[in-house]
């Protein structure tokens, strides 16, 4: 059969690179167009069609300098083509980009094209295009599910210290921080506590007995150090976390990290009682013009009752707090400031380090990934207003990851004191 | 039970990689002036285990650098950073004369790098790693699409880079251990050429026929690809390696059909009968297997079957009559195609017909004939088995590990240049063309 007729395209022939084409998703990348026209306009777009079948992407406007005999520019903010994708105009309202099969990689193509466009890129004719791919798991790392709704990710032989997992209200089971750390030499535990099999068939919810299992798991584990044990919260998560590391006799954290979360809960008591608690407080709820939830009120003001915070003066293992200053969901800064004068008073506040970032919003996920200010927040119907700039949470996510990771090299692998000799692995 | 272990830390950055690009592998934190091995170890497709490790003594902070620190010992010497893929080995006690050559190019080659306290080596399963990090070669870049090709009675693969296009082709040929062998036009589309990989020996039609293809064949593949949508008619290469090479010479010389924009010949020659196609190449080389010599090794050295290069111009391709620029690759130890010989005979020809400025030579010492993509270990021997022939033989195809490694990322990169140089468009803006990598 003849082929339809090849269309002469007059357009100038370039040359499009990213670097490296498969890097793990809290790796940079850097992007390189050459052999445009001097002085050309160029857009640089990202696009990603992600596993629930929803269309992202992002772009960036450039314009090509003229050194060199035909013109080449870098991409000042490269990571900007992951940082600030979003759904393709005429998408749902309310999406979120979470991978959930953290065993195959995101696959971003990204392309140029001539001119400035913002806008109907699937009519238009690439200059060029290269895929790239991010991945949740380095080589060697492995996935084991440990009961049905349980992951532990371990990397290669060896012994391992451990970070048990934890996310918020939205329950589920998301692996993607998990498999990150593993891919860091940190074997990881992510652990549903909200909507595991168990809850799903009683209905009842979970005991801190729960949590303490999956330490006693971690900890018994022929391929863990039992000391090294860390507990990573975010939001819900955090609670949990807090009211594990003080309170729990069988829990005994190396360190603990909490992230967009708050001490304020009822000190009794477990998962259910802390539901209970916010559902009491439901006239605080505020709602924008835009019909955005804000979730952020609810446990204020931080109460005087020491029966509704956790008490910070117990924690006896260093504490990484990290808090979006926009944060619309969880009142992270206030509980931080209460944590601190606590810890003051107790004589424990060298174990606290703070990290506080403006225009930040709730959900600091690993660097790169798409921010998003509102979402959906499934089991309830309702957009929720997370808060935060594009921008500035965007770096904001880049310096926590990294200084959350320099938090646990340091404490779980005691990598400023090489006197000491203890098991590690990368 | 607490042990007591160093806190080694070893990296390998990529950590998924293309086969052709380089890594960095680092270790820190060892003992300081420690005795180290670094091993890597590869279990192939095919169940085998392959191995290659360095002797190594890190500084006084403890630190290793492979890309600065030189190996004492092992499968290799000296300051190689890749040295742990290009000395990979059959382990001991494997079968002797194995290859190792990737047939599933859509997943990744997957090496273990481990450190060891102490110069091993061997026993490695028995002993304990400081650490260990798995590591990827790919051979296919994200978003090349890998497409099979049957029409017009073709047995090949069609690789095109991601992108729009249209992109430059080459059409890539094996030698005569026939089969569809993918590795090297799924490296060349990762590095932006459109390429498709043509089995002439074992293909379809000859195994349902028991007829070998004529010219019409590789005139068929070339037409193939110079009408295909996304690849630019004008701008296709070819590139043979032994027989593959000897096919090459004729079309880019003889064929009507077939317009090449460049050639690419790796270890082979122009020595064959001018007339004809495969079944007389391979019967004018059965004709001469008294010139078989087998060495003390019992390895079969097949080098000699065509010598000496025959004067009768009716046995060799009249290079005089070449008309598009041609890349010769050729290793000087090579034990199985005189390509040296033949080179030197080309080189004259093309002198006196005043074409010689279209050939580019370049011979490599103690390398032998099968010159890969880099990085890939060397065979100096292997099992084989010819399509003509049903025995299988111990044949030598020479070389030497070190310098053949050298050979194969020098001439890897020379030839990627050589086919950007002609099928790339270099700032000629009037030429409506290509958007490539």
């Amino acid at each position: 059969q003849p082929h339809p007729a090849k269309s002469q395209h007059l357009k100038e022939p370039c040359y499009l690179s990213v670097q490296p084409c498969r890097a793990l998703v809290d790796e940079k990348f850097k992007v390189l167009v050459q052999k445009a026209p001097p002085g050309a306009q160029l857009t640089v777009r990202s696009h990603h069609h992600s596993e629930n079948k929803h269309e992202w992407e992002a772009f960036g406007h450039y314009i090509c300098d003229s050194t060199g005999p035909r013109g080449t520019y870098e991409g000042v903010e490269p990571m900007g083509l992951l940082w600030s994708l979003r759904p393709v105009p005429g998408s749902k309202p309310g999406l979120r980009l979470r991978k959930m099969n953290v065993e195959t990689p995101m696959e971003v193509t990204v392309s140029v094209y001539q001119g400035h466009l913002s806008e109907d890129f699937s009519e238009q004719r690439a200059l060029a295009a290269v895929v790239v791919e991010r991945w949740y798991m380095a080589p060697g790392v492995r996935r084991i599910p440990v009961t049905e709704h349980d992951t532990m990710l371990c990397s290669g032989p060896g012994r391992f210290p451990a970070v048990l997992d934890l996310w918020g209200g939205g329950g589920n089971l998301m692996e993607y921080r998990a498999s990150l750390l593993a891919s860091h030499g940190f074997a990881a535990l992510v652990l549903d506590y909200l909507t595991n099999e168990l809850t799903k068939t009683t209905g009842k919810m979970m005991e801190n007995d729960y949590f303490e299992v999956a330490f006693k798991f971690l900890e018994q584990h022929p391929q863990i150090v039992g000391s090294r044990i860390a507990m990573w919260g975010l939001s819900f998560g955090t609670a949990m976390t807090l009211k594990m590391a003080v309170y729990s006799n069988v829990i005994k954290l190396r360190c603990a990290v909490c992230y967009s979360g708050s001490h304020i809960q009822p000190v009794d008591g477990s998962v259910k009682d802390i539901k209970e608690y916010m559902g009491k407080k439901r006239e605080n709820i505020r709602v924008t013009e835009n019909q955005e939830v804000i979730f952020r009120d609810l446990t204020l003001p931080v109460p005087k009752d020491p029966a509704f915070k956790v008490d910070m003066g117990r924690l006896q293992c260093p504490l990484q707090v990290v808090v979006g200053l926009d944060d619309q969901s969880w009142p992270a800064y206030e509980s931080a400031m209460d944590m601190k004068v606590m810890m003051e008073e107790a004589g424990n506040s060298h174990l606290l380090t703070l990290l506080t970032y403006p225009h930040t919003g709730h959900l600091i996920e690993p660097p790169y990934s798409p921010y998003v200010r509102t979402s959906i927040l499934r089991p309830f119907p309702v957009k929720v207003l997370w808060g935060g700039e594009t921008a500035a949470h965007s770096r904001a996510q880049e310096d926590a990851w990294r200084k959350t990771l320099l938090f646990l090299r340091e404490h779980l692998y005691d990598m400023r004191n090489s006197a000491v000799t203890s098991k590690s692995n990368l």
